[in-house]
C-alpha cells in the first residue's frame, strides 16, 4: 500500500472543475416502515465524478437512504434515478442493467465467507462476461493491486484482518468498473491509519477512474478529507437540513444541529471545558 | 485495431474507440493472433485512439504484455490517454506483467491428503474428548449447585426439543410400526404365524428402532439447532463476551441444552414406542386377521420391563451424544457464516455416526450382561 500512504490527505478534497452531469437524482423520496416515516420527501442530486457524503446522527435515516439508492428497498413514494434510470421501478433485466453501474462497499465488507477472496471478486465477472479464466485472474490481481493487497487471492475472508477485509470488499465492489461506488461507513472498525489509507484509496479511485463515490459516514476526519459535497439528514424533520461543501457546513452553517455535528458537541449544549478553554 | 508491419522487426498495433468488458474477449483473441507471429522482435501497443478503457481491457493489455515478454520480445505502451494513465497509477504494472504472475496452485499429493485427513481426525477426536471432560465437569458442578443451572433456558430447550418434536416423532414412529408390521406379516402369514408379528414389531420398536429413530430425529432437529445457535454466538463474539464476564460458556450454554435433551428424550422414546406399537396393531388387525386384545396380549407377554429399560438406557445415551456433539460443533465454529453451516452439518453427521457406534456397543453389552 506504498502508493496510498505516500499520498497526503489534504484538509479538503477539491471537486473536479466544470459543470458536470447529474448521475444520481433523488426526487421526493418517502420511506416508511409500517406506520413510522423515516424519510419524508427527500430530494437531492449527485454529480458525476464527485465524492458525496450523506451525514447525520444515529437514526436519521442515512442507511435507509443508502439502501434506497442501492435499490435494496422500494420507497413509499418518490424515485431514485441512477444515470437516468429509475432504480425504484426497475425489475428484472432493467434492474440488472442499473446494478451493473454500481458497486457497493458494505459496512462489514460482506465478503462471502465460503469463498476465497479471488472468488468473491470474480463472482460478477464470471456471471456477466465470457472472459477466459486467465483474463479474470489478471483482473483479480489488478483489483487487489489497486487496493494495495498482494497474494491474498486464495485466502478466505476469515483469514484477513479488518482492514484487509475492507480493501478486499472494495476490490470486489470495483470488479465491474462501476460508475458509482456506494460506501456504507467505510472507516468503521478501522484504526486511524487504516481509515486514512482507505480515504486515500477512495480519493485515488475517484481521481484516477472518475468514479462517483457516495459515502455514508460519521467520521468527521473522513468527511473533511474525502467529500466534495455533503448533505446532512435529521430525524426530527426526516429530511435534509443542510447541503454543501463540508468545510462550509462546518464553519458557516447557522443550524445548531449541523454545528454540533461538525464540532462534536453534545445536543444539550453540555460540553466539558478545561480552564484553558480546551475541550475535554 | 490496426497493424503496422512496415518497420519489421518492430510491430505496432493501434487500438481505438471504446474498449470494455463486452469487447474484452474478442480483443484478447485478436491481439493474441497478432502477437504470436515470430516475424517481429518488438511490439508497440498504441492506445492514443482510446475513448473509453476499463479494467478488463487493461487486463487484456497486461496479458499481451506478459505473453510478449515471455516470448523474449520487447513491449512498449504508447499514446497513453488520461483514462489509461489513471488506471495505471492504481496498479503495479511490473508485477502484473511479470512472466511468473500467472501462477498455478500445485495439486496436493494423495499421501499428503491422507495424512492431513488422519491428523484432522485425530485432532477432532482429541477435541471431542476434551469437550466431554469440560461438559462432565460443568454438569457435575451444576448438580452440586442446582441453583446455578439456568432452569428457564433448560425448560425452553426442553419444550423445543420435546413438545415441538411430538408430531414428527409420532408420525415417523407410527409409520415405522406400520412398515415393520406389514413386512413381518408378509413373511409370517406363509406359516400361519400372524400373531408373532406383534412380538417382532414390539421388540424392534421398544428395544431398537424406537430409540434409534427418535434420537436421529432429535439430532436433526435439536443437535443442528444447538450447533447453529452456539456457532452464531461464537462468530459474533458473544461467547467471548460470556468468558470476559466471568461465565463458563460450557456451563452457560451447553449444560441447559444437554440437560433439556436428557429430560425429554426418554419421554419421546416412550411416546415413540406406543405409536410404533399402534402402527403394528393397525396392520395386524387390518391385514393379519388378529384381534385387538390378542395383539395387545401377545405384545404384553413379549415385551418385558428390561426391554423398555434397555430402550431407555440406549435413548438416554444417544441424547447425551446428540447434546455433546451439537454443542461441541457450535463451539468449534470460527469466523464466518460458512463455518456455522459446516458446524451444523457436522453436528448432525457426527451425532448419527456416534449413535450407530454407541448402539452397536450397547447392544453387545446387553447381550452379554442382560437380556439382549
Amino acid at each position: 500500500m506504498a502508493e496510498a500512504t505516500e499520498t497526503k490527505i489534504s484538509a479538503t478534497n477539491t471537486a473536479p472543475a466544470g459543470k458536470r452531469p447529474v448521475i444520481v437524482q433523488v426526487r421526493d423520496l418517502v420511506v416508511r416502515y409500517g406506520e413510522a416515516t423515516i424519510l419524508d420527501s427527500v430530494s437531492f442530486e449527485i454529480y458525476q465524478g464527485e465524492i458525496f457524503a450523506i451525514l447525520g446522527g444515529s437514526g436519521c435515516g442515512k442507511s435507509t437512504l443508502l439502501r434506497q439508492l442501492m435499490g435494496l428497498e422500494k420507497p413509499a413514494a418518490g424515485n431514485v434515478l441512477i444515470d437516468g434510470d429509475d432504480i425504484t421501478a426497475a425489475e428484472g433485466d432493467e434492474q440488472e442493467k442499473i446494478l451493473r453501474k454500481i458497486g457497493i462497499l458494505f459496512q462489514s465488507g460482506a465478503l462471502f465467507g465460503s469463498m476465497t477472496v479471488a472468488e468473491n471478486i470474480s463472482l460478477r465477472l464470471l456471471e456477466y462476461s465470457d472472459l477466459p479464466q486467465a483474463m479474470i485472474d489478471v483482473i483479480i490481481r489488478m483489483k487487489l493491486s489497486m487496493v494495495g493487497l498482494d497474494n491474498v487471492e486464495d485466502e478466505m475472508p476469515s483469514e484477513l484482518s479488518g482492514g484487509m477485509k475492507k480493501r478486499a470488499a472494495l476490490a470486489r465492489a470495483m470488479a465491474m468498473d462501476p460508475r458509482i461506488l456506494f460506501c456504507d461507513e467505510p472507516s468503521s472498525g478501522l484504526d486511524p491509519i487504516g481509515a486514512a489509507e482507505l480515504d486515500n484509496l477512495l480519493i485515488q479511485l475517484n481521481r484516477s477512474l472518475g468514479v462517483t463515490i457516495v459515502v455514508v459516514t460519521h467520521d468527521l476526519a473522513s468527511i473533511s478529507a474525502v467529500a466534495h459535497r455533503a448533505i446532512m439528514l435529521d430525524k426530527s424533520v426526516k429530511n435534509i437540513i443542510a447541503e454543501g461543501k463540508p468545510l462550509d457546513l462546518k464553519e458557516h452553517s447557522d443550524n445548531p444541529l449541523v454545528k454540533n455535528f461538525f464540532n462534536r458537541m453534545a445536543e444539550s449544549g453540555v460540553n466539558l471545558k478545561t480552564k484553558s478553554g480546551k475541550e475535554k | 485495431m490496426s497493424l503496422d508491419d512496415s518497420h519489421l522487426p518492430e510491430r505496432t498495433i493501434s487500438l481505438a474507440g471504446r474498449l470494455s468488458l463486452t469487447d474484452a474477449t474478442t480483443l484478447h483473441e485478436d491481439l493474441l493472433n497478432g502477437v504470436t507471429s515470430d516475424a517481429f522482435e518488438s511490439l508497440k501497443l498504441n492506445l492514443s485512439g482510446i475513448e473509453y478503457f476499463d479494467s478488463s481491457a487493461m487486463a487484456v493489455v497486461f496479458d499481451i504484455e506478459r505473453t510478449t515478454k515471455a516470448a523474449g520480445k520487447k513491449f512498449e505502451l504508447t499514446g497513453l490517454t488520461e483514462a489509461v494513465k489513471g488506471l495505471l497509477t492504481l496498479v503495479d504494472r511490473e508485477k502484473l506483467t511479470a512472466p511468473s504472475a500467472a501462477k498455478k496452485p500445485k495439486p496436493e499429493r494423495i499421501l499428503a491428503q491422507l495424512g492431513g485427513g488422519a491428523l484432522s481426525f485425530l485432532a477432532d477426536t482429541k477435541a471431542f474428548i476434551v469437550f466431554v471432560g469440560d461438559a462432565a465437569g460443568a454438569m457435575a458442578g451444576s448438580f452440586v449447585n442446582p441453583r446455578s443451572i439456568r432452569w428457564r433456558d433448560t425448560l425452553f430447550y426442553a419444550e423445543r426439543a420435546g413438545a415441538d418434536a411430538l408430531p414428527l416423532v409420532g408420525l415417523v414412529s407410527l409409520l415405522l410400526g406400520l412398515i415393520l408390521g406389514f413386512q413381518a406379516l408378509m413373511q409370517l402369514k406363509q406359516f400361519g404365524a400372524n400373531i408373532y408379528a406383534a412380538d417382532l414389531v414390539g421388540l424392534s420398536v421398544v428395544c431398537e428402532l424406537g430409540p434409534l429413530m427418535t434420537c436421529i430425529l432429535v439430532a436433526g432437529r435439536s443437535g443442528s439447532a444447538f450447533a447453529a445457535e452456539i456457532g452464531t454466538m461464537k462468530v459474533n463474539e458473544e461467547v467471548d463476551a460470556l468468558v470476559t464476564m466471568g461465565f463458563d460458556p460450557v456451563r452457560f450454554l451447553a449444560v441447559p441444552r444437554m440437560l433439556a435433551l436428557t429430560l425429554v428424550v426418554p419421554v419421546l422414546i416412550v411416546y415413540s414406542g406406543f405409536l410404533g406399537l399402534l402402527g403394528g396393531l393397525i396392520v395386524g388387525v387390518g391385514m393379519g386377521d388378529l384381534t385387538v386384545s390378542g395383539y395387545l396380549l401377545e405384545s404384553q407377554k413379549t415385551i418385558q420391563l428390561w426391554d423398555i429399560g434397555q430402550g431407555l438406557i440406549k435413548g438416554e445415551t444417544y441424547a447425551v451424544v446428540v447434546g455433546l456433539v451439537g454443542c461441541m460443533r457450535g463451539f468449534q465454529a470460527r469466523g464466518s457464516a460458512a463455518s456455522v453451516g459446516q458446524s451444523t452439518t457436522s453436528a448432525v453427521v457426527t451425532a448419527i455416526f456416534l449413535i450407530i457406534i454407541v448402539d452397536a456397543v450397547l447392544t453387545l453389552m446387553f447381550q452379554y450382561f442382560g437380556r439382549g
